[in-house]
């Protein structure tokens, strides 16, 4: 199997946490991946992504190529087009529909959708309301890993086995949440 | 042995410490930041007693560095590119001491400026000193030469480069361990005045530096990180550097690669390979990501028309490489598609520039810079580096300039030497002892009518909240500079204050002679960390 991911958001986002439950639940399954990310200056409130890749057989680029991306999975519509030419032609986004504004420019919220929407395979969800409905609000950025989780080539349980140790110190009531907030997000995509 | 998940900076720090490090010396900067701060963090390094705390500047690192080196330690000094400018002195001069414990000196550099001033390339540094160099193309090679880079060092007792770029420094990858190496004993070094470059000793040594650069390019043609690979199709051979192997590879992971290529991990170039490949084929593509400072070796003044890279337009003169501008200069994509922006889409989404975070003190502070310069007008303002210079972009536009570390209170001088009074310097707390104290030395002793602004957030805030040396001795040190203490005032940056923030500064803009504003308040992301909240605590009830 080979799955190249781009996560995009905004610094703070918890894209990072992301990365780290893909690449938890790559390493229990055996796979090669290489995930480049992004730190310093850019994380104050600038646009973040992360290439992640996930394969049966070793890796060589940490980037991506252009045109082949399998995945852009985002925490905030308008990032998930920024880096819309790497995705390949039938690659899915999966996108978070509530805007981070922090700028005065941000573009018309309806148009970023519909912009989005005329990609072939999309599955646009509210995360934040979604996180905010089962009381983990802070778990928005799950929400959108769960809406993900079909198009990776991993068992659902390794990423709530992942989960769990990444939220292991922060103790029982944090690890619920987020997975409560993956299962929410993997119900969108399963009900799509 | 099960791999471990670790970004390249990481992968450094691990191998250092299972090669048998006992100490790193390091100044935060983004992207060799995490390199220091997993030793900082890791249960092994504090078992094992390595030393971890992070130094005033690069240069009072490189020196403590080659200081544990003297005394038979193995040894790691770290920074990020733009770092080894500071430290530069001391570097140059330990090609000319020599090591005893290995030494390495790991840099990483920032092609593409994604967090600097600059995409200087620092194996020019390390060929300036004639030192080796060694350059991973991955997270495995970043963990084996640091590993093995003490061993090269104390093979020659030369202080070893390892560069890496952004791109590694902040990529994860599964990396595979090596058995742990005890650390070396105390031991003075063998010849007794190595270490004393009095001009005498000084020319001995540089001899011995040069007499060692045959040893270094022999041990280069077999070193393993250095690899060439014979191929068919011999119109065109490539020389790969460091991460550009991957980018190369990325290009033939579905095909096989026909041309022969030589991968470089090891500086200086071994001879006999690169010979053998410019003789074999007809023309040769060169892949660096930085400078083309093989390229232009190679290139010399002739044969111009077989040599192709950066220079010669096949690449991009500037800026990281990727598999996609490889994949153009080996002509199996076409310029569209290499840099084909969708139309549509650009015009959609917008930049998203880093910002001063909500509720950040320095902001306030500018607030009321803005307000009490106002009578003044703009372009006043010499700023430094560190979140602080964000204050340039708007709604701000609080700051005039950015150079380099410590340069807002020589700048602030220097332009009211010129006659602009009131000149102002903003400079932060962790940045104001890397390289602030020695410019304000010269303030005080010509009395310049400038105003410092220390903006102090108890923190090294830019790269994530490491530890100021700063912490709790601001007003001494510009005491003991000799600043008059009352013209050292501090106060707390928040809105309601703003009128006194305001008076504070229009009053000691007047004023004809040094002055120092403290606005302090903690950085707001490290609020929470409680162990700083009582170091601060600490430090108060002192």
């Amino acid at each position: 199997m080979k799955t190249d991911i781009i996560l995009a958001g905004v610094g703070g986002q918890g894209i990072l946490s992301i990365a780290a439950t893909i690449g938890m639940s790559a390493l229990s399954n055996n796979l090669h991946l290489k995930q480049a990310e992004v730190h310093g200056m850019s994380q104050r409130g600038g646009a973040v992504q992360s290439h992640f890749r996930l394969s049966s057989k070793p890796i060589a680029s940490d980037l991506i190529p252009k045109g082949g991306c399998d995945i852009i999975l985002s925490v905030e519509p308008m990032e998930s087009l920024r880096y819309i030419d790497f995705l390949k032609k039938d690659g899915w986004i999966i996108t978070n529909s509530t805007p981070f504004v922090n700028i005065p420019n941000y573009p018309d919220v309806d148009e970023v959708i519909a912009k989005i929407k005329e990609r072939k395979n999309v599955i646009i969800l509210d995360a934040d309301k979604i996180a905010k409905e089962i009381g983990s609000p802070r778990s928005s950025n799950i929400v959108a890993l769960g809406a993900a989780t079909p198009f990776i080539d991993i068992p659902f349980e390794s990423f709530e086995e992942a989960i769990k140790l990444i939220f292991k110190k922060k103790g029982d009531k944090i690890i619920n949440a987020n997975i409560e907030a993956l299962r929410a997000g993997r119900a969108v995509a399963d009900a799509r | 042995m099960q791999k471990l998940l670790l970004l390249g900076a990481e992968a450094i720090a691990q191998g250092a410490i299972d090669g048998g490090m006992s100490g790193v010396y390091a100044y935060p900067g983004t992207p060799s930041t995490e390199i220091t701060e997993y030793v900082q963090h890791y249960d092994l390094a504090k078992e094992r007693n390595i030393h971890s705390q992070w130094s005033a500047n690069e240069k009072t690192a490189m020196e403590a560095g080659l200081g544990m080196s003297y005394a038979g330690k193995r040894a790691m000094v770290c920074m990020k590119h733009v770092g080894l400018n500071v430290a530069a002195d001391a570097f140059i001069n330990s090609a000319i001491t020599g090591s005893n414990g290995g030494l390495l000196v790991t840099v990483a550099d920032d092609p593409s400026m994604h967090s600097s001033q600059n995409e200087q390339d620092s194996r020019y540094y390390g060929k300036f000193a004639q030192i080796p160099i060694l350059e991973p193309a991955s997270q495995q090679e970043a963990y084996d030469m640091a590993y093995f880079g003490f061993q090269l060092s104390e093979k020659f007792s030369i202080p070893v480069m390892i560069r890496i770029t952004t791109r590694l420094a902040h990529s994860r990858a599964g990396v595979e361990r090596k058995p742990l190496l005890d650390q070396n004993e105390l031991i003075l070094p063998s010849n007794p005045t190595q270490f004393v470059l009095l001009p005498s000793i000084a020319r001995k040594q540089y001899k011995g530096l040069l007499n060692s650069f045959a040893g270094f390019i022999e041990d280069s043609e077999e070193s393993p990180f250095n690899h060439y690979f014979e191929g068919t199709d011999k119109k065109l051979g490539i020389i790969a550097c460091g991460l550009a192997y991957n980018y190369l590879m990325e290009n033939y992971s579905e095909t096989e690669l026909t041309h022969p290529l030589l991968k470089i991990g090891q500086y200086p170039m071994p001879r006999a390979k690169v010979e053998k490949l410019m003789k074999e084929c007809d023309e040769v593509l060169i892949l660096e990501d930085g400078y083309p400072i093989i390229e232009e070796l190679l290139k010399g003044y002739l044969g111009k028309e077989k040599v192709h890279g950066r220079l010669d337009g096949s690449l991009p003169r500037d800026g990281e490489l990727n598999p996609n501008l490889i994949a153009k200069a080996l002509k199996l994509a076409s310029e569209e598609e290499v840099t084909e922006i969708s139309e549509d889409v650009k015009d959609i989404v917008k930049n998203r520039p880093p910002a001063m975070c909500v509720g950040c003190g320095h902001i306030d502070a500018y607030n009321a810079l803005n307000e009490a310069l106002s009578d003044y007008g703009v372009g006043r303002v010499f700023s430094d580096i560190g979140c602080y210079t964000l204050g340039a972009l708007p709604p701000y536009n609080a700051i005039n300039s950015c150079v380099d570390m410590g340069a807002s209170i020589t700048m602030a001088k220097g332009a009211a030497d010129a006659g602009l009074v009131p000149a102002v310097s903003v400079i932060g707390d962790s940045t104001f002892t890397h390289s602030g104290m020695t410019g304000l030395i010269d303030a005080v002793n010509e009395s310049s009518p400038i105003t410092v602004m220390i903006s102090d957030n108890f923190t090294t805030g830019m790269t994530g909240g490491q530890d100021s040396a700063a912490l709790g001795k601001i007003e001494d040190i510009c005491k003991g500079i000799g600043v008059d203490p009352e013209h050292i005032i501090v106060f707390t940056p928040l809105k309601k204050n703003h009128d006194e923030m305001v008076a504070i500064m229009k009053k000691e803009l007047a004023y004809k002679g040094v002055s120092v504003i403290i606005p302090r308040r903690q950085c707001i992301q490290t609020t929470k960390n409680v162990a700083l909240n009582e170091r601060i605590r600490e430090l108060n009830l002192r």
